[in-house]
């Protein structure tokens, strides 16, 4: 186990590479998703407005 | 012939492709999770130690897919942007917008690992070589089309002023390509290519090859998830998204 992160004394280039990669990978689809909650939430309040204001 | 032709722009509505881009997002989002589980064992549990890099070189499993991805999403970028001003279509260049941070994601993660496999095997981080600096420019490319779309406020004029600094810029990824033949660079030529095969072990190229496609179905999944919320925000005014969110507020 110790060897395989060692990575034959690469460790500290083959991680962090595969580690942001991995990182950015997690990240983006989260953004995308509250991104898309931000949107459908700012649609409602739009919908709502237009819906009390007398025509 | 003709229902075909029928078909094809049925699914360039918006209304019709915003359920359809939902399914296939989730599909190759499962697909990408299934291939990197398979790809990351393979990288690091089955594909042998180099005779010459040692345990180093097994940053080319995500330097070399994500090196790839950052040219291949801008030419489809391109193809889009080509496509949303030739026929003025509203979904192409929706699809353009959504695929430019997901590339400029891959870019990145090229320049990054790039970085790091260059330390211990050239010495240095970074050389202003042909390779590097052309990738850097397109990840430059990827932000200029990012930050232009978003300053100008109608966004069918963002559409097209975005898609002709695409187009211009696409003449950037044949340099990257042949920038390794073209120029004498530190960085090495490719050891994958469709006119002279591998130069690589196969065991090593299956791992390389998996990788590749665990990335091109996350960048789908990723890039089809976020074009459904470009439709949401710039169809707002239409009759179904407001159906459509109203539906969502009431459950």
């Amino acid at each position: 186990m110790k060897t395989f992160f060692e990575m034959g004394g690469y460790a500290l280039y083959v991680w962090p590479s595969f580690g942001i990669a991995a990182l950015l990978m997690v990240i983006e689809p989260l953004l995308v998703r509250r991104h898309k909650r931000l949107v459908v939430r700012r649609i409602q309040r739009i919908i709502r407005m237009n819906e009390t204001r007398p025509q | 012939m003709s229902s075909k032709l029928i078909n094809w722009f049925k699914f360039s509505s918006p209304a019709t492709f915003y359920p359809v881009a939902g399914r296939m997002s989730r599909g190759f989002a499962w697909t990408a999770a299934g291939l990197l589980l398979i790809g990351l064992y393979m990288s690091f549990f089955v594909a042998p130690t180099d005779y010459k890099q040692g345990e180093g070189y097994r940053i080319i499993f995500v330097h070399v897919p994500a090196s790839w991805m950052s040219m291949l999403i801008y030419l489809v970028m391109a193809g889009w942007s080509f496509i949303g001003l030739t026929f003025n279509t509203r979904l192409s260049s929706m699809m353009a917008t959504a695929l430019a941070p997901t590339g400029a994601l891959f870019t990145f993660i090229a320049l990054w690992t790039g970085a790091f496999w260059g330390k211990p095997m050239w010495g240095t981080w970074w050389v202003w070589d042909a390779r590097l600096t052309s990738e850097l420019i397109l990840l430059f490319l990827y932000i200029g089309f990012i930050a232009l779309h978003s300053a100008i406020e109608d966004p069918r004029r963002a559409d097209r002023a975005s898609a002709i600094l695409c187009l211009v810029g696409a003449v950037n990824i044949p340099i990257i390509h042949f920038s390794v033949k073209w120029w004498n660079t530190l960085h090495q030529g490719a050891s994958v290519s469709v006119s002279s095969g591998s130069s690589m072990s196969t065991i090593m190229l299956t791992t390389l090859l998996l990788m590749t496609l665990a990335f091109w179905a996350y960048a789908i999944a990723v890039a089809l998830a976020r074009v459904r919320s470009i439709i949401l925000e710039r169809e707002r005014e239409s009759r179904w998204v407001k159906e459509l969110i109203m539906e969502k507020t009431k459950v």
